[in-house]
């Protein structure tokens, strides 16, 4: 066990490197030059050069890559352009609302997705299944933006019983967790239908109707328990996918984590703050995939870890 | 016609709007809360320069030189008075008594002297150091020779004096902008890299929170030297928040100020609710939207070509396009600035006049690109310049890119047009010699500089050069009308064809008052905080 996970934190961190690289990589590609954003447009070549040498864009790539990494390894994802303050002091004041709404999400998309899945195997082929996967389609193809704004009209401006975006209570997390939850519940509904009907296809499932067990049971007690395995290593996927797909809700709702630091740090250039947030999303979606692999076996005491 | 009726109803709702807004009479105390959509970055007033964060620093520090509320003039702020020498060369500052910071310290002439080097130094990255190079020692501290500026004295605690290495009648409206606002060195010093968050001074407001990426609290600065303002006794700035969702909360009462402005997909909406007559404040930037064409390239070498251009594009279409949030324009500088010339029609909407201008040149069938900013509306404007060329024989394709790679290519002088929308150049100050360097002038045509026309007349720079050479109060008049004329004879080279003035609209509760140019401040962007007051103020 403790070999494997060598193997997986070892074979983590060369992702992690990977995604560095091509991070930086693509930043300079941008035919735009951040010192221009930063001098401002009254600036002369000369303090252009002045700043361009301060930050340390004046050296070769690699030099400046090096640098990069190094910093990286203490912790220190360098300072924010715009603002000239510290970035990981800046992701850090963000990441728990961040990490909030994707607990929240999750556990909205369960809640949404798993009944629905099981009623949907259950009524296998008649209407009930039918008009679920039609209801999960259109959850998964509505664009978030139109979802969460829909969602906020009705129930925050229109009915009142929840605040209009923001930050800080239970009732602010509600809206968003189920703009993202109502989206990817679509997913695992689907999943969760066609992993129960697998497992009810299983001879023990037949027994267990055979010995007189109450079918409620049936599905909890046996089918649940084994169709619920893909479930969880999707979880895990989540975690990372939410990581990185938290901007449009985090901008409707004014939820203010680090995808609303990203879509603000894009729009004016930051290039620090982009990476940072990058390589923090990268981190947690190698993270997430460990522990979904490390959960499974658990779960399922017939796979085997090679 | 309904262009005229439109303005005509908002001109009478504005008109009604204005007695009603004078006969309530500010009363001290209440609260405001005011949104946006991105965080703001610094509250550094050597660093900040956003639209956003600048009205803010306004608040909470002071210049020696300032705008009367609402308008673009002139009057001495942390100064009391000041004279100037006859050549324009040496500028005296008696400041005012008994101004404190905010943490309790009189301010004296050696924090004058120390926000300008700090502005200056390199080590600052200040985006706006560039505007005081006319002050001696300027090359020795932007150059990392020196940190003190051997042209700034200061003989008292309340005199300062600055020596020029060349006179600029801008100088003035220099004193008056963020990068000049009189800072603290201990609390700057105290703060480090922090200070940008941490922000004493002497101004209206003070911090007294700020929840990064959620909200910014404010207090009225009791000790502020103007006395009865500020109105407010509390102002929460909230960011992170949607224009369409901020809009919600203010017809739920949750907020006061929509401080992006009225999101222009539901503009029409908002301004044809008879509700909202008294609650949207119109005002004039000081802004142009063009489109520039690189004269160091054919076709648009030729000047019958540039000239055609202006000719054939219909602006009262373009301007309908975008719900008339803007004005057409005739000329490059915008009304609201000085020196702009309302007898100067520009160029007539005449495609035909155009098409015979184009056979004029000789220059045959026209290919060329019109680079455009990709957030809407700017695509679609492209498109309707795009088709008006196009009925003249002018074949343009459209470039449509994220801003900061049409500013690069603007730069690079790669681009043969570029619709400047959503990059345009809005004023630093209400000056016209601000209009002119940085984007017409011979300076701004290098690569990296904002005259992406690479319009370079050393005639104009010479003439632009002697009428700001012209630092003398009584001879301001006669250096406005040296300005129009150099502005005149740009017109007729015709390096841009301007199209837009845009207007500002800003929408704020019932509960707000004050006079509507308040609220749409062409200095105090978008709103001047220090002067609105609530209504159910106790």
């Amino acid at each position: 066990m403790l070999f494997y996970l060598g193997k997986r934190v070892a074979a983590s961190l060369v992702i992690l490197l990977g995604v560095s690289i091509v991070t930086f990589g693509l930043t300079f590609l941008i035919p735009a030059d951040p010192v221009a954003m930063i001098a401002g447009r009254n600036s002369t070549p000369e303090v252009r050069e002045q700043i361009r040498h301060q930050i340390g864009l004046d050296r070769p790539l690699p030099a400046q890559y090096a640098g990069y990494l190094g910093r990286l390894v203490r912790g220190d994802l360098g300072k924010s352009y715009a603002r000239k303050s510290d970035v990981g002091t800046l992701i850090a004041s963000r990441l728990p609302p961040t990490l909030l709404l994707m607990l929240a999400a999750i556990v909205a998309e369960l809640l949404v997705g798993l009944p629905a899945g099981i009623y949907a195997a259950s009524r296998r082929g008649r209407t009930g299944d039918k008009v679920a996967m039609m209801l999960s389609f259109l959850s998964v193809s509505t664009p978030q933006f139109v979802l969460g704004l829909t969602l906020l009209y009705l129930f925050s401006y229109l009915l009142n019983w929840l605040p209009l975006g923001g930050y800080g209570s239970f009732s602010h997390v509600v809206l968003p967790a189920l703009t993202l939850g109502l989206g990817g519940g679509g997913w695992y509904s689907r999943m969760m239908r066609s992993s129960m009907i697998e497992v009810l296809r299983n001879d023990y499932i037949r027994t267990a109707r055979a010995k007189g067990m109450p079918e409620w049971r049936v599905i909890m007690n046996h089918g649940l328990r084994n169709a619920i395995l893909p479930i969880i290593a999707m979880i895990g996927l989540d975690v990372g996918i939410f990581m990185s797909g938290v901007v449009v809700v985090e901008n409707v709702f004014g939820w203010p984590g680090i995808g609303q630091l990203m879509w603000q740090a894009i729009q004016s250039l930051d290039i620090p703050i982009i990476m940072g947030v990058t390589i923090v999303a990268a981190l947690f979606i190698v993270l997430g995939n460990l522990i979904a692999d490390m959960i499974a076996p658990l779960v399922d005491p017939r796979i085997r870890l090679r | 016609m309904k262009r005229i009726l439109i303005s005509a109803v908002a001109a009478i709702a504005l008109m009604a709007a204005a007695p009603l807004a004078l006969a309530d009479a500010p009363k001290q105390g209440g609260a405001a809360t005011i949104t946006f959509n991105n965080d703001l970055t610094t509250l550094d007033p050597q660093v900040g320069y956003d639209w956003q964060n600048w009205s803010v620093i306004k608040s909470i520090f002071d210049g020696l030189m300032d705008y009367k509320p609402g308008t673009t003039e002139l009057e001495p702020d942390l100064a009391e008075n000041y004279t100037v020498s006859g050549d324009g060369l040496t500028y005296t500052f008696t400041l005012r008594d008994g101004v404190k910071f905010h943490n309790g310290r009189l301010m004296t002439s050696a924090d004058v002297k120390y926000s300008f080097e700090r502005a200056v130094n390199p080590a600052t990255q200040s985006p706006g150091g560039g505007y005081f190079s006319m002050i001696a020692g300027y090359d020795d501290v932007a150059g990392g020779k020196a940190t003190t500026l051997s042209g700034i004295e200061t003989p008292d605690d309340k005199t300062v004096v600055f020596k020029l290495a060349r006179a600029d009648a801008t100088f003035l409206h220099l004193m008056a902008i963020n990068f000049g606002y009189i800072v603290p060195k201990e609390e700057v010093e105290k703060a480090g890299a922090d200070w940008g968050k941490k922000p004493v001074g002497t101004g209206a407001f003070k911090l007294v929170e700020w929840v990064p990426g959620q909200n910014i609290k404010l207090e009225r600065n009791k000790d502020y030297f103007r006395a009865g303002v500020p109105y407010l006794d509390n102002i929460t700035f909230e960011f992170g928040q949607d224009p369409t969702v901020a809009v919600l909360r203010l017809k739920k009462g949750e907020i006061d100020i929509v401080g992006d402005g009225v999101p222009p997909a539901q503009f029409t909406e908002i301004m044809g609710d008879p509700a909202n007559r008294d609650l949207i404040a119109e005002g004039n930037q000081l802004h142009t939207g063009y489109v520039t064409m690189n004269v160091a390239q054919a076709p648009f070498d030729n000047l019958k070509v540039r000239q055609a251009v202006n000719m054939a594009i219909n602006k009262d279409r373009i301007v309908r396009l975008i719900n008339n949030r803007a004005a057409p324009a005739t000329q490059a500088l915008p009304p609201a600035m000085p020196g702009y010339n309302p007898d100067n029609k520009g160029y007539a909407y005449d495609p035909e006049g155009a098409k015979k201008l184009l056979a004029e040149a000789g220059v045959g069938e026209i290919a060329t690109e019109l680079y455009t900013m990709n957030v809407d509306p700017n695509p679609r404007i492209a498109q309707a310049i795009q088709q008006d060329l196009a009925a003249v024989g002018i074949k343009a394709e459209i470039r449509s890119l994220a801003q900061a790679e049409v500013i690069a290519a603007g730069g690079a002088g790669k681009a043969p047009m570029i619709w400047s929308g959503g990059m345009a150049w809005i004023a630093d100050f209400p000056d016209p010699a601000n209009f002119y360097y940085g984007i017409l002038g011979c300076v701004g045509a290098v690569d990296g500089g904002w005259n992406w026309s690479r319009y370079c007349n050393k005639d104009l720079d010479a003439r632009a050069g002697k009428a700001d050479a012209m630092v003398k109060a009584d001879q301001s008049e006669a250096r406005m009308n040296e300005w129009k004329g150099i502005f005149d004879d740009v017109l007729k080279d015709a390096p841009w064809a301007p199209i837009f003035n845009e207007k500002r609209f800003t929408y704020h509760s019932a509960r707000l008052g004050g006079d509507p140019s308040l609220f749409t401040d062409p200095i105090h962007i978008p709103v001047n905080y220090d002067y609105i007051f609530a209504k159910d103020a106790q």
